[in-house]
């Protein structure tokens, strides 16, 4: 079964009374924006046209640090960049925020700041969590044409590893890097 | 569900027999609080269990985060070219909160290997791959954090506490 009909099945036991997001699936065009990772500098999804790029839209910084999801990616970037793959986190959380959190974890790798209007680009993916006021923990591949080609929704207390986006990103440039 | 993608083989630390009911594989990080005590937890387990658990080490170093990870790594695949990893392996995390070069140089001596050769491993960087390989497989099979385990091939997502991995041991198949 294809994702996006996967998409179309209303979700089914234990958590079927709770709303759950079902995120952009593969196959939709990913939607552009434009946001700010420092005080003063923006980042634009168009920027990264000709390669593919990893959202990783995540609930909060500063989770506990040796399982931390961003940690674990700053870590795979040499595997990302074996792909020619960009990586940008995306949560609610202020510039400041994610300066602070960034330098502390040592990230080499923008994290955007979707915190006005809140929430705003996630909810664009299909990715906000109403209530919470957070972001879900989602994955998007987006491919060199600015196409979705694979996403996953994480439960938000379980951090999904780099397995899923590695077996996607073999997938768009057809061989194992790995 | 995720599954370790590297099957146990014989470039792996590997404490107890194949024919063990259960193996236990852990990635794990010489610099990480958590593994710290995870360390302890499975000596428990060991105890516990005997030869019907068999332990697999594999590096998982968080270098970003953890200055002497790589090298503390390092130092135990230095120890292991000489048959002593579980040594250096036991030190390391024995030493954890104390983990500086000096340290790593003293332990080697400790266990009667040369500082100077394993100053000139560290240097050259003889043992990145091998740790460097550990990892990528670790990265392929899901490994989401320091520790992660898995028991029988299948990761563990729950906590790693005594009481929780043996159950979810006498629960694997």
């Amino acid at each position: 079964m294809s994702s996006f009909a996967q998409s179309l099945i209303p979700p089914t036991g234990p958590a079927s009374g709770v709303k759950r997001n079902k995120i952009l699936p593969a196959g939709s065009l990913a939607p552009q924006f434009t946001l700010f990772v420092t005080p003063n500098q923006a980042l634009s999804l168009r920027e990264f046209l000709g390669r593919p790029v990893i959202l990783a839209v995540y609930p909060a910084d500063w989770s506990p640090v040796c399982g931390d999801q961003m940690a674990l990616y700053n870590e795979v970037l040499p595997e990302f960049a074996k792909h020619r793959a960009a990586l940008v986190g995306i949560s609610v959380d202020s510039v400041w925020c994610h300066g602070a959190f960034a330098a502390s974890r040592n990230l080499h790798f923008p994290l955007a700041s979707d915190f006005e209007p809140k929430g705003h680009v996630a909810r664009l993916y299909r990715a906000y969590r109403e209530g919470d006021g957070t972001c879900e923990r989602a994955l998007f591949v987006i491919d060199s044409n600015g196409n979705i080609s694979w996403s996953y929704l994480s439960p938000v207390a379980v951090n999904p590893g780099a397995d899923g986006i590695l077996e996607a990103l073999d997938k768009l440039t057809g061989k194992t890097m790995g | 569900m995720n599954r370790l993608l590297v099957p146990v083989n014989a470039h792996d630390h590997i404490q107890g027999g194949a024919d063990a009911e259960w193996t236990l594989v852990e990635y794990g990080d010489y610099e990480c609080p958590v593994c710290g005590e995870a360390y302890q937890i499975v000596k428990q387990l060991q105890e516990h269990l005997r030869e019907r658990l068999r332990f697999v080490f594999r590096n998982f170093p968080l270098r970003q985060i953890h200055r002497m990870a790589e090298f503390a790594a390092e130092t135990a695949e230095f120890a292991s070219a000489h048959g002593r990893f579980w040594e250096m392996h036991d030190l390391l995390f024995a030493n954890q909160e104390d983990l500086e070069r000096e340290l790593l140089f003293r332990l080697t001596t400790k266990i009667g290997l040369s500082a100077d050769q394993l100053q000139r491993s560290l240097a050259s960087e003889i043992y990145r791959d091998r740790i460097d390989l550990d990892f990528r497989g670790g990265i392929r099979s899901g490994v989401n954090g320091t520790p992660t385990f898995f028991i029988n091939g299948v990761r563990h997502d729950g906590s790693f506490d005594l009481d929780t991995l043996l159950r979810a041991i006498a629960e694997a198949v």
